[in-house]
């Protein structure tokens, strides 16, 4: 299988704690690949490290490396603000910015120098609808983007991210504060996009890894526990700590 | 029976209730005893004749304060073209690219700022900026500009600080999702967090109005307070409150009460002014 992502022996702390430990993991072209663990096993860290986000962060220091389409992105000559425009981000939180749902979606390709409104508005309901939300808002794409509900922010920031049409999305437990309906939408829609983009769903959720992912990745503490096809991990796991994890015997 | 401790929780409570009230108190005196001294030469004379007169001799029974009402609004548009830009671009740097040592050296800098009395920014002015006019612009230096030059000046702790706070408080996850979108620092600010922080830095534009509109000393030094309406950036030109601090101290009569109806108009205005920033607080707040 074809590798899009991947880590090499990559490490990384803040100040003096590491929050990971030496991960190295192959993650394969217009998949879905999940990424579970309790609190703290790193999971997140390691996302920011792709988007670069980390950047943000004080006190960090990373050894190894991480390379996308076998480049280094760790690299000082990569610019990770083009970076971020291949590897778009779900947060956990949806964070519409304070504008309307359209200027929600217009921004990203905006920012790219796309200012065609015929243009744009192609983006725009091209977006939404390969994120599940074109036919609840189509008649009100002026109004505020706040005055949506949780779920339909969640799916704007689905939409937003795939208006930069990037290579990889990236999702942070992005139904972690969804009702279930909301969160099978969410699934809908990233199960049709994986012929397209490449997914990490990062998750607290096994079940919703279990369902929709194709493979799943188990960290702890820091360190990748065990790193498998879903069927694999979920139906025959070769830690006892994954399965002890998956059904739920800690987390 | 009532426990000591309780009674003396009680009369400190009241104590400070009452000077709380005091300081409402003396807001109410001040605006009836400028009522009660500036509207009854309103009665008199008439509302058109003060508000839109054009000659002031008050001596002579004339009291039109409209050249200082236009006088006060030049300046005060004049000192914001300056402040705003110059306070609103320090208070991005301090809030978005300065570093925390930097931010500890700016801040308390700015406050200092705040603290140095009107009177040497006047003095500075007359010295410096009245010389520098005449010999480069022409004109006797005391002048428009150079009133506004140094107003633009004075108005800039209360923008950049007000400013600063509308722009620190603006969430980080705007920013954060700002740039996984692959904005860069500059769009970021440009299209989210300026936006976002608009209400606040609005009402720090409004708020360095009111400073403006509201300074005498350093205007009397600097205007050359002039009785006309400044037809170009280099004529003099008189204020509403320089007019009060020049005349207050000579006039009688109905010249004194004149002087308080110059008040009045100032009153007004500022209020206004005040309204507006307290609206736009509010609605960010609302929102």
């Amino acid at each position: 299988m074809d590798t899009k992502i991947a880590t090499d022996r990559l490490r990384l702390s803040f100040g003096t704690t590491e929050v990971l430990k030496s991960v190295t993991i192959k993650v394969h072209r217009n998949t879905i690949t999940g990424f579970m663990g309790p609190s703290g096993s790193g999971k997140s860290t390691l996302i920011s490290v792709i988007n670069r986000m980390i950047d943000f962060e004080n006190n960090v220091k990373i050894e190894g490396d991480a390379t996308i389409d076998g480049t280094s992105i760790l690299d000082g000559s990569i610019n990770p603000i083009e970076l971020r425009r291949r590897v778009g981000t779900v947060f956990a939180v949806p964070i519409p910015l304070p504008r309307s749902i359209f200027e929600n979606i217009a921004y990203g390709p905006r920012l790219k120098g796309t200012s065609d409104r015929t243009t744009l508005h192609h983006i725009v309901e091209d977006s939404l609808k390969k994120a599940f939300l074109w036919d609840e808002v189509k008649d009100r794409l002026g109004t505020s983007a706040l005055k949506l509900s949780g779920g339909q922010q969640q799916r704007l920031c689905l939409a937003r991210t795939l208006a930069l049409k990037p290579e990889i999305i990236l999702l942070d437990e992005p139904c972690s504060g969804l009702d279930p309906i909301s969160t099978a939408k969410i699934e809908d829609a990233l199960s049709e996009l994986k012929s397209e983009y490449t997914i990490i769903l990062v998750s607290n959720n096994t079940k919703q890894i279990a369902r929709i992912s194709d493979f799943s990745a188990f960290f702890y503490l820091g360190e990748l526990i065990e790193y498998d096809t879903t069927e694999k991990v979920f139906t025959a796991p070769a830690e006892a700590k994954t399965e002890d994890y998956i059904q739920g015997k800690f987390g | 029976m009532i426990d000591r401790t309780v009674l003396k929780e009680r009369f400190v409570k009241w104590v400070l209730v009452a000077f709380a009230l005091s300081s409402l108190l003396f807001l109410f005196l001040i605006f009836i005893f400028i009522l009660a001294e500036g509207l009854p030469l309103f009665l008199k004379v008439g509302l058109n004749k003060i508000i839109f007169g054009m000659k002031w001799a008050p001596t002579k029974g004339h009291f039109g304060i409209f050249p200082m009402i236009i006088s006060s609004f030049l300046v005060t548009i004049g000192a914001l073209v300056i402040g705003a830009p110059l306070g609103l671009s320090c208070a991005i740097y301090l809030s978005e690219y300065a570093g925390k040592r930097t931010r500890m050296l700016l801040k308390p800098a700015i406050e200092l700022l705040a603290g140095i009395p009107s009177v040497v920014f006047g003095f500075l002015g007359v010295i410096y900026i009245v010389p520098l006019v005449r010999n480069y612009l022409g004109g006797s230096g005391f002048s428009l500009i150079s009133t506004c030059l140094v107003l633009g000046v004075m108005i800039l702790p209360t923008i950049i600080s007000i400013s600063f706070d509308a722009l620190v408080s603006v969430p980080r996850t705007y920013r954060e999702g700002s740039a996984a979108m692959g904005a860069t620092k500059w769009q970021t600010i440009y299209k989210v967090i300026i936006p976002s922080a608009k209400s606040g830095i609005l009402a720090s534009f409004i708020l360095g109005m009111g400073r403006a509109i509201g300074e005498t000393m350093a205007v009397i030094m600097i205007a050359g307070n002039a009785l006309k309406i400044p037809t170009s950036i280099l004529d003099p030109l008189r204020t509403l409150t320089g007019n009060i601090a020049l005349e207050l101290a000579y006039a009688t009569g109905d010249h004194r009460l004149g002087l308080f109806s110059t008040g009045v108009v100032l009153m007004v205005i500022i209020m206004i002014l005040n309204y507006i920033a307290n609206f736009g607080i509010k609605r960010k707040i609302a929102k």
